[in-house]
Order: structure tokens, then C-alpha cells, then sequence
């Protein structure tokens, strides 16, 4: 059967390919609607994965049909601010990429500019090698990639593990994915002064700050996941809570709901030992109240409404 | 004289496709690759230069065909090979070893006799140019 279909043509390739059967086919589809369900926000950054998707899928297309095709080059620099899912979606992306056979594992290899750049004259080449043998066939995801390029020392190795990169990214496009991330600002500095870097990546993607009412609903996935819930006025303590968390200094977005989370957790813990007089239910031990997050240092500082203590 | 030992040495020389093929399996199971190299294929030189150190949580061949490319340039007419190493308990050794590179003119493994005390005499292998 596989081979009448096969010869339809006269080379044996298929002469029309329906993209929607091969969107279904591929699990492309209930990778995205994953990322839909679990990550909250982040429109753009859906929208771009979306794309990238549909890129590959009539890359592919026009593989099966034979035509001319160049694989598009997907190293992606990822931009935002701390706590905006940048490693959450470069985890997505790698396995997207599985499934659409861009890349042949579709692991993920996370590494700082601690891992790439070496100690001393001729460490930097094989530690820079090394990591990228690691990440063949996978996902190369360099985190604050900025801190690579040093431009008050001339002398830095940094530059020496840029140019090995650089290389790897041109000659072995079909082998690994190279994902940089950073804050905006300076990836953009970084990105200036490494031009080399600007144009070999072709995907930028901006990851945007979430607003108050998506951060509550991370909150409250966050709990859920790990078996807790808010009681009602502790739900609009929280949000009380991220509104002047917000103004305040190192604010991480998902990142300092968690650790908030977390401190609450702990203060939950430590109210069910001191009020505690008999035993304790399974609702009691799940649920954080308002008092558990009123008790935080954010309520003594920041005044509601007056952003201008912020800093 | 074609030097045989490892696996495979009976059959043609491997090409890349296979080479990559092969370590994909080691690397299925979970072994690390180490590649070596040496001119003098004696059968009890057992211990050949080490490139670089053998490669632990790759998760793809290319890695070792990166390295693979390297060795061969520095040293096109030795032979290099690469041993698959399993690392789990109790075992703990190489599993696998197979050769991927061959020089042009092979050396030839040639028995000679020395005479000894007593008139016995000791045969050995000799690797001969």
C-alpha cells in the first residue's frame, strides 16, 4: 500500500501534500496547545512559535515533495526581563523542533558563560567544544549571553569562545539550535558590538513583562501544581501583593511570585504550628490564607498607591 | 597486510553513515566514546594515544564525528579507533572497539625467532614496514 502511494508520480514522490494532515500528524499540535494552556500570557512569543511551526511544516512539505529547500536557519535570541519564561519556552522550543525533525534529539543544554569561557590561555576552545558536543543534535540554550563579550578587557577569553560559536552556528546549522537569552537592553549592546552574531540570528523574540492579572493566575498555578490553593480574601491579598511587589526594586515577575509563594508557604507552616491546638485536616494543610501573605515585608513598605517610593 | 582487531575488521572499511550509525547504538545504550589513534597496530600495544579525553553524556554522534574529523586530520596515515566504554557496575570496561581510519600502506606483522639460553628458542610478532 505504502509503495502505490508512493509511485504516484513519476520520481515516486507525492504530488500534493496536505499541510493540515501533516499538522496533525506531526504532534506539533498538542505541543501548542499545551504551550497555550500551560503558559500564561505571552501572546507574541506564541504567535512567533506558531510561525516557526508553520515554517517547518512546509520546509517539510516541500522536502516530501521533492522541491528545492534550504534549511532555514533557527538560532533565536531570546529578549526580556528576569522571570518571563525564557527558559520555560526554550524547553518548549527544543521538543517542537524534535517533532518537526529539525533537530535529531531535541534535548536541552543550558549553560552560562561560566561553562563556555575557560581560565587560562587554550582552556576556553576545548571547554566551548565540549559543550557544544553536548548539545549536537539538541538545543544550545546560553543564558545572559552578554556576560560572553567583555568589552573593558580586550584580553578576555570570552571573545575566543564568541568565535568558536559563531563558527559551529554556520557549519552545523542542521546539527544544533543556538538560543541566546538575556535582558533586552543589553543583548541589544551585546548584539551591536558582536555583529557577527546579529546576522547569523534570524528570530528575535521578545518576551513581554506580564501584567497583574496574569501573574495572579501564575500564582495560582504555581500552588495548584504543588497541591496548595488560596481561600478568597488571600486571592485578592495576592493581587494586592504583586500590584506593589511590582513597584518594587529586582522585581523578577514569575520569578518573585514564586519566591513569594514559597515565603508564604512558610509562614503558612509555621501558623498551623503555633495556632494549631488538636489535629489538622487536609483542606487546612492546602490552604494559604490572607494572613500568610499580609505578613510579608512588601505591605510594611510599599504604600498602594504611591509608585514613587519604589525605588 | 590488513591489520584486523575489534569489531567489523573482517568487513570493508566502514563509511561515515555507518561510523555514525554505530555510535548512535553506543550511545543508545548509554556508553561514552573515546577516540584513539597509534602507528603501530601490534596486537599488544593495547594502550593507544588518547584524543582528547572520552566523551561522557553526549546525546548525539555528531559530537564524536566532530572529534573523529580532527583526528583524522592530525594523523591521516594511523589508524584510529573508537572504543565504547560502559561505565555501568560491575562491568566497567570497554564493550566495543572498532577501527575507523587505516593508512595508506599497512604495516605487515611478521613472526621472528630469538635464540635463548639453552638452545630454545622464543617467537614474537614484529610490526614490519
Amino acid at each position: 500500500m505504502a509503495m502505490a502511494e508512493a509511485s504516484s508520480s513519476a520520481e515516486g514522490l507525492p504530488t500534493s501534500v496536505d499541510l493540515v494532515e501533516e499538522y496533525n500528524a506531526s504532534g506539533v499540535a498538542e505541543i501548542l496547545d499545551e504551550l497555550d494552556r500551560e503558559l500564561v500570557g505571552l501572546k507574541p512569543v506564541k504567535q512567533r512559535i506558531r510561525e516557526t511551526a508553520a515554517l517547518l511544516l512546509v520546509e517539510r512539505a516541500r522536502r516530501a515533495m521533492g522541491l528545492s529547500h534550504e534549511p532555514p536557519s533557527l538560532h533565536m535570541s531570546f529578549t526580556g526581563n528576569p522571570g518571563t519564561g525564557k527558559t520555560t519556552v526554550a524547553l518548549r522550543m527544543a521538543n517542537l523542533l524534535h517533532r518537526l525533525d529539525y533537530i535529531r534529539k531535541g534535548h536541552l543544554v543550558s549553560v552560562t558563560r561560566d561553562d563556555l569561557v575557560g581560565q587560562y590561555i587554550g582552556h576556553t576552545a576545548p571547554k566551548t567544544k565540549e559543550i557544544l558536543k553536548k548539545a549536537m543534535g539538541g538545543v544550545l540554550f546560553i543564558d545572559e549571553a552578554y556576560y560572553l563579550y567583555r568589552p573593558d578587557n580586550e584580553r578576555d577569553y570570552g571573545q575566543e569562545a564568541i568565535e568558536i560559536l559563531l563558527q559551529v552556528m554556520e557549519n552545523n546549522r542542521d546539527d544544533l539550535v543556538v538560543i541566546l537569552a538575556g535582558y533586552a537592553d543589553r543583548m541589544d549592546r551585546f548584539f551591536e558590538s558582536n555583529p557577527g552574531f546579529r546576522s547569523r540570528i534570524a528570530h528575535h523574540i521578545d518576551f513581554p513583562d506580564y501584567d497583574d492579572k496574569e501573574l495572579l493566575s501564575i500564582a495560582e498555578t504555581m500552588l495548584g501544581r504543588q497541591g496548595y490553593q488560596f481561600d478568597t480574601k488571600a486571592a485578592a491579598m495576592m493581587s494586592d501583593y504583586i500590584a506593589r511587589r511590582r513597584r518594587q526594586p529586582h522585581f523578577a515577575n514569575a520569578r518573585s511570585i514564586r519566591n513569594a509563594l514559597d515565603r508564604a508557604r512558610l509562614r503558612q507552616a509555621n501558623r498551623l504550628f503555633e495556632e494549631s491546638a488538636g489535629p489538622v485536616d487536609a483542606q487546612q494543610l492546602s490552604t494559604i490564607t490572607a494572613g500568610d501573605i499580609s505578613a510579608s515585608r512588601v505591605f510594611s513598605t510599599v504604600e498602594p498607591n504611591h509608585p514613587e517610593i519604589s525605588s | 597486510m590488513r591489520i584486523t582487531q575489534g569489531c567489523f575488521s573482517f568487513l570493508p572499511d566502514l563509511s561515515d553513515e555507518q561510523i555514525t550509525a554505530q555510535v548512535e547504538y553506543c550511545l543508545g545504550k548509554g556508553w561514552a566514546i573515546g577516540v584513539e589513534y597509534t602507528d603501530d597496530p601490534h596486537p599488544r600495544n593495547t594502550y593507544w594515544e588518547m584524543w582528547g579525553n572520552p566523551m561522557f553524556d553526549l546525546r548525539d554522534a555528531k559530537g564524536v564525528m566532530m572529534e573523529l574529523e580532527d583526528c583524522r586530520k592530525a594523523h591521516p596515515q594511523d589508524y584510529i579507533r573508537l572504543n565504547a566504554f560502559d561505565s555501568s557496575r560491575g562491568l566497567e570496561t570497554v564493550t566495543m572497539s572498532f577501527i575507523v581510519n587505516r593508512p595508506d600502506n599497512e604495516p605487515t606483522l611478521r613472526m621472528t625467532r630469538t635464540e635463548s639460553r639453552g638452545r630454545s628458542q622464543h617467537y614474537a610478532w614484529e610490526t614490519q614496514r
